[in-house]
């Protein structure tokens, strides 16, 4: 997952934008390098679609500057800017055939019409529509079209292609096989892609760095891998996958680490690695545990580092996995525990007296 | 008792519908009819057929330039009807301004009032201006009838117009006045070409406005009305109507025709892009 030079390509600081009296973005910074895979991810109405249209030049920040390749943009409009949008709804010119929609934006360029047809070819070649030139757009089904507009975008050779949420009108099967095939493109051509996703899953599949929005701000910006693992906020923790919250009260803060007391699991020290660093750890009131990494033990004592005694009160089985719902002895609320079916391993009924097995590199500490 | 209440009711709407088409259209009929009746009385029974009306027709001067006049007039208010009429339409569409409302309603104000007080209402500030009648007085006042139906046809063909699309087109580095050229102009074109046609029908047969408004030059309904007084010009002028009402049905036929021939070809349902029909 290396991703690009680290040189920044775009330098966000301290955008807003209002309309009217409702701020749709609260002071917006980043920097995003050039060749990242950068995601905007965030619950509908969180700003997403507004901080891409002021990186495309279709709308101006109340206040805060954007700077491509090093140039501020301030007074430089859309369609100037080294920038290429793959829009929601494709907007594929519907009276343009699909090689005439390519190679729109190389016609404004003035090109020789032989080479247009020569870009057009490679471009539509790269996602796939080798023979489809001359279909009507009208023809094309939504992967297709999201093609096109993908191909559009590229043949303009841009140092940023946008997309937003490009992959949400497309189903479950063709949306997943997308998302690797964006991903992969991506990387052989090494053009940096900032993608707006609504899609947990989907940010973590193609992204080298999230920045996670909610309502106008970003809450965390980190690798996806940084952002399961450790989250910052309660939010981010449970918009990312799915976290167990377990009501907690800290003890102490040391060379060992930082000491707390958590409900139904003790008294845990958590290594001074794993606590973020602006963390007050006088606040602790909270501690998240992923679904995995919780066990269910069995008989033949599979190792942890500690054991909790509880009881199964419920199971949802998906094939590869099962998901338990387990109340631990003196816990508050159940906790989700996910479980891989390997050999050997069958279904556990309710009412199941188990033994779960944690660890204290797994728990993360929120304020 | 039901049934049968609803079996009366639905003969007489029948009976209505039937005897309104017959009152509106039956004149129309008798147009063609004595226009090629070789008879200078307009009056049955017929006597036989003759196209002696339309040849006269050609030799007539002052018909002639009657024509040209109201072509020149059709022309002009119909180009500056849709590009006024498509301005409004767009700035409707697409911007949120303070006093839309009224503005919008005001514009579309003429579809409304009698022709009349169009006509009077035009004519006494040309009078009190000093300017004097003529063709362009004419053709002013067809813009201000004419607009409202331009932009009740282009308002839903820019309502159906997805702003992506332009932004697409500024985004792959053209400027406002090439996406204006190469994709709004295209996808609202059915609508304009509608809007012309329309505009164009309407300003061709236009008589109160013209009448009130004209100088020495006259348009077409104008000459016909100064020739009805001569009845022995009667079969010409029927000739004459019956020519109008083809090119009106023709040019009505074709705008529609080409609407539906742009919206087949994007694929967009006809009544997406707007028309009159
Ligand atoms: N042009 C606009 N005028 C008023 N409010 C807007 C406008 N564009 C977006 N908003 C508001 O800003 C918020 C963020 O919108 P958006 O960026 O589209 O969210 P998303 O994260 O779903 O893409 C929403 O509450 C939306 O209603
Ligand atoms: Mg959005």
């Amino acid at each position: 997952m290396a991703a690009g030079t680290g040189n920044s390509i775009i330098e966000i600081a301290g955008v807003t934008r209002d309309f009217g009296s409702f701020q749709a973005l609260k002071g917006i910074s980043a920097d995003i390098r050039e060749g990242e895979f950068f995601s905007l991810l965030g619950p509908s109405g969180c700003g997403k679609t507004t901080l891409l249209r002021l990186i495309a030049g279709f709308d101006e920040p109340t206040s805060g500057t954007i700077a491509i390749d090093g140039r501020p943009m301030a007074d430089i409009p859309a369609n100037r800017r080294p920038t290429n949008m793959v829009f929601q709804s494709y907007a594929i010119f519907p009276h343009l055939d699909v090689a005439e929609n390519v190679g729109y934006g190389l016609k404004t360029r003035r090109m020789p019409r032989a080479q247009i047809a020569a870009e057009v070819e490679k471009a539509l070649e790269m996602v796939d529509l080798a023979d489809y030139g001359r279909r009507a757009a009208h023809e094309l089904s939504g992967g297709q079209r999201q093609r096109v507009a993908l191909a559009r975008a590229l043949v303009m050779r841009p140092k940023v292609v946008l997309l937003d949420e490009p992959l949400s009108a497309l189903d479950k099967k063709l949306r997943e096989q997308m998302q690797v095939e964006l991903r992969e493109l991506q990387q052989s051509i090494g053009i940096t892609f900032i993608l707006v996703t609504h899609d947990q899953e989907e940010a973590l599949i193609m992204s080298d760095r999230i920045a996670v929005m909610f309502e106008g701000r970003i809450a965390q910006l980190a690798s996806p891998e940084e952002l399961y693992r450790h989250p910052r906020t309660k939010r981010v923790a449970s918009f990312i996958g799915v976290m167990n919250f377990l009501p907690a009260t800290f003890v102490s803060r040391d060379a060992a680490g930082v000491t707390v007391d958590v409900t139904a699991l003790g008294r845990v020290t958590i290594p001074p690695a794993l606590v973020p660093a602006p963390l007050d750890s006088a606040t602790i009131d909270t501690v998240g545990v992923r679904p995995e990494m919780f066990t269910i033990l069995s008989d033949r004592v599979e190792p942890a580092e500690r054991a909790t005694p509880g009881t199964v009160t419920g199971n949802s089985y998906y094939g590869d996995m099962t998901y338990y719902t387990v109340q631990l002895d003196g816990g508050a609320a159940p906790i989700t525990i996910s479980m891989r079916n390997t050999a050997g391993r069958s279904v556990l009924p309710s009412g199941s007296r188990v033994s779960v097995g944690w660890g204290a590199e797994s728990i993360v500490l929120f304020e | 008792m039901k049934r049968s209440g609803r079996g009366t009711s639905a003969r007489w709407l029948t009976i209505y519908a039937v005897a309104y088409m017959v009152f509106l259209y039956a004149p129309v009929v008798l147009l063609p009819l004595f226009a090629f009746n070789d008879a200078t009385v307009v009056a049955f029974p017929l006597s036989g057929f003759t196209t002696d009306w339309f040849a006269a027709l050609w030799r007539t001067e002052a018909l002639v330039d009657a024509v040209r006049n109201s072509l020149v007039v059709a022309v002009a208010a119909a180009v500056l009807a849709t590009t006024l009429g498509a301005s409004a339409a767009r700035a409707a569409a697409r911007y949120r301004f303070p006093g839309k409302g009224p503005v919008m309603g005001f514009i579309m104000l003429p579809l409304v009032l009698p022709e009349i007080i169009v006509a009077v209402a035009l004519l006494v500030p040309i009078m009190q201006l000093g300017l004097s009648l003529s063709l362009w007085t004419v053709i002013a006042g067809h813009v201000l009838i004419c607009i409202p139906f331009s932009i009740a046809i282009l308002s839903s063909a820019f309502q159906g117009l997805d702003i992506s699309l332009e932004e697409a087109s500024l985004d792959l580095e053209e400027s406002r006045w090439g996406t204006f050229r190469r994709v709004t102009l295209p996808l609202v074109m059915p609508g304009v070409i509608s809007s012309l046609l329309i505009c164009f029908t309407i300003s061709l047969d236009e008589f109160m406005i013209a009448f009130f408004l004209t100088g020495t030059e006259v348009t077409l309904p104008v000459y016909i009305w100064s020739q009805l007084r001569f009845p022995t010009k009667l079969p010409s002028i029927m000739a004459l109507g019956t020519l109008l009402l083809a090119l009106s049905i023709v040019l009505l036929v074709v705008a529609e025709w080409l609407r539906r021939r742009a919206a087949r070809r994007q694929g967009i349902e006809a009544s997406a892009i707007g028309g009159l029909m």
